[in-house]
């Protein structure tokens, strides 16, 4: 690792970061007075703001540097992670999934699983959550050091719980809505820091036809190489890029995983509730211009001696998470250094906020007050949520040192989230549309998708299983096995739902009302005129969608 | 309390001020190795746009609160 030199604008901008989300969370503190403040934000936020939060939960360690540095690795590949692997699960959110987590005025996703199953159903749901929670929120701690330590030479250590205890300060103070505040001030602070290094990096170049005419065919395209798996980056077919990303990975992820979804459940009413995923789905499919395009400049520059440009290396392996990292170094000066370094630096701690805030929250309702204390009082709620946010935090460093042993933050991610959103979305799925499903085939599908998952894994990396038959094609990448995993959980826990539902009670359809496709009445919750409607901006949402993949096929 | 784009518009203000600032300092007294396309001056004119669009989110929220 190299050391890179800040001037004193640079300080300033980081120190002026720092002593802002403090003190936002500091003036905050007044304002969060129930346990429904702290968790909720209060239910009073537009679609705006549960809108940018929404999308800023997901921005953290793993959509900056973690997808720029697969760009380097994959190609133009990996924007199949913001098109096919994000909007289509956003629109589902939003116009299907949302009407009833929504009018349940539940606090969480397990809490919905309760209404719609029972409460082991829930307990296991929140557990699982609770673990892969802590895990990915280890990943942004590791991200976060990697910045520090890289730009300002820092101790790997220290940065981290210097990083660590920065959230854990401003999230204990009031919650969720420091936590979407911040994620909101993120947003900005990432497109104006950032977006220089993809304009100079074009600039260098000549052109953005130049930067894609440049690097090789099978990293410039998104789809004709999908054929064969030998013929594209990630060395996956376009049957595992769509079952395994773009249905269960993306529908697990942008359905049913709390972190993001909970930005949704802050809006003030159910339009600004539906409009949330819908809003973000626009500014999601322009992400790729922060964080592909550079990848792909990167990869221009290191493959031609005369540019001087490399990525930094870890005992003689390439660390291609410094992809960005080191553009910033090439490009900005003095002042705007600074600036890069501090939309980073936002989007990790908004990630780590966007975790510790939804951990909170699943712990105190989901666990504590489900199985621990029942009569838990508001204040007793509020003083839970507060001390479960700092046990967090420091659980959280313990799995950043984990983190900091995967060869790459992505696959690390898609691993985890194979373990558990996967088998949870055929749950999610069968129990919102199919009424006759029961409490106790939900809890043993579930089950069954997550152990199955989690032995695949063991299985492909002790070297019990062939990769090649899981992913039905040859040659196979990392990639590709997480998608492939997540695709068999997720038909492992459907299958298994749906044969143990056929024998066990189901529940009376009165209990179903409001939390089941066809006992709700979806049109009387949102008879609004059609330009307001949350149905016509999806629709435009997936033609800009369509036009993308069409245009980059 | 003030929203949240009142809070946008006062960071991007003031870090548009450092960045604009620091990049007249690196005018007059270029440092001995400059950055690639450092004759762009990208720092003069970002820090310009940040300090313009910080404005707007100022004005336009100075007097509102939100419940």
């Amino acid at each position: 690792m190299s050391t890179i030199g800040l001037t004193l604008a640079d300080w300033l901008i980081i120190f002026i970061y720092f002593a802002f989300i403090l003190g936002l969370g500091y003036y905050l503190k007044r304002f969060t007075k129930s346990q429904e403040d702290f968790f909720m934000a209060g239910r009073k936020n537009s679609s705006w703001v549960a809108g940018l939060a929404f999308l800023s939960a997901n921005l953290g360690a793993l959509e900056l540097m973690g997808m720029a540095g697969n760009t380097y690795k994959y190609g133009m590949y990996v924007a199949h992670f913001y098109w096919v692997g994000a909007i289509p699960a956003m629109l589902f959110l939003a116009i299907y999934m949302m009407p009833f987590y929504y009018s349940s005025r539940v606090h969480s996703v397990p809490g919905y699983l309760k209404w719609r199953f029972d409460e082991k159903t829930r307990v296991l749901n929140a557990i699982a959550f609770a673990i892969m929670t802590l895990l990915v929120s280890g990943i942004n701690l590791y991200a976060m050091a990697l910045v520090l330590h890289t730009f300002l030479g820092w101790n790997w250590h220290i940065c981290m719980w210097a990083s660590a205890l920065t959230v854990a300060m401003y999230v204990s103070m009031s919650g969720l809505l420091s936590a979407i505040f911040t994620e909101i001030v993120q947003f900005f602070l990432i497109w104006f820091g950032l977006f220089l290094v993809t304009f100079l990096g074009i600039v260098e170049i000549g052109s953005l036809r130049e930067v894609f005419e440049r690097v090789p065919q099978s990293f410039s395209t998104l789809w004709s190489t999908s054929m064969d798996p030998s013929q594209n980056g990630m060395q996956v077919t376009w049957a595992g890029v769509v079952l395994g990303l773009g249905f269960v990975l993306s529908f697990g992820y942008w359905t049913t995983d709390f972190l993001v979804v909970q930005r949704a459940f802050s809006a003030k009413d159910m339009r600004s509730a539906r409009m949330t995923p819908i809003i973000a789905s626009f500014f999601k499919m322009a992400v790729p211009f922060l964080v592909i395009i550079p990848g792909l400049v990167a990869l221009i520059l290191a493959s031609d001696p005369k540019y001087g440009f490399s990525l930094l290396k870890d005992g003689g392996q390439i660390n291609y998470d410094s992809t960005l990292p080191m553009l910033i170094a090439r490009y900005y000066p003095s002042g705007l250094a600074g600036l890069g370094i501090t939309a980073l630096l936002a989007g990790f701690m908004a990630g780590q906020a966007g975790n510790i805030s939804a951990f909170n929250t699943v712990w105190t309702y989901d666990i504590y007050r489900s199985v621990i204390n029942k009569n838990a009082s508001d204040d007793s709620l509020l003083r839970m949520g507060r001390v479960t946010t700092i046990v967090g935090i420091v659980l959280s460093v313990g799995t950043a040192y984990w983190a900091k042993s995967a060869p790459s933050i992505m696959d690390y991610m898609q691993a985890i989230f194979s373990w558990v959103n996967a088998p949870l979305f055929a749950t999610m799925l069968l129990g919102m549309f199919v009424w006759w499903i029961t409490p106790t085939g939900a809890f043993w599908g579930l089950v069954s998708g997550m152990v199955s998952s989690f032995t695949l894994f063991l299985a492909v990396k002790f070297n019990w299983l062939n990769p090649q038959i899981l992913a039905l094609s040859s040659p196979v990448s990392d990639m590709a096995i997480n998608f492939w995993r997540a695709w068999w959980a997720w038909l492992i826990c459907f299958t298994v739902t749906i044969l143990v539902s056929f024998h066990t009670k189901k529940k009376p359809k009165e209990e179903l009302v409001g939390l089941v496709w066809g006992m709700t009445d979806v049109q009387a919750l949102d008879a609004l005129p059609w330009i307001k409607r949350p149905e016509f901006y999806a629709a435009i949402s997936v033609t800009i969608f369509i036009a993308l993949n069409i245009y980059f096929w | 309390m003030k929203p949240i784009w009142y809070f946008v518009g006062i960071l991007l203000f003031i870090m548009g001020s450092i960045v604009l600032l620091a990049g007249l300092y690196t005018w007059f007294y270029p440092p001995p190795e400059q950055k690639i396309l450092a004759y762009l001056h990208p720092d003069l004119w970002w820090g310009a746009v940040m300090i313009i669009a910080g404005t707007i989110f100022l004005l336009t929220n100075r007097k509102k609160t939100v419940a």
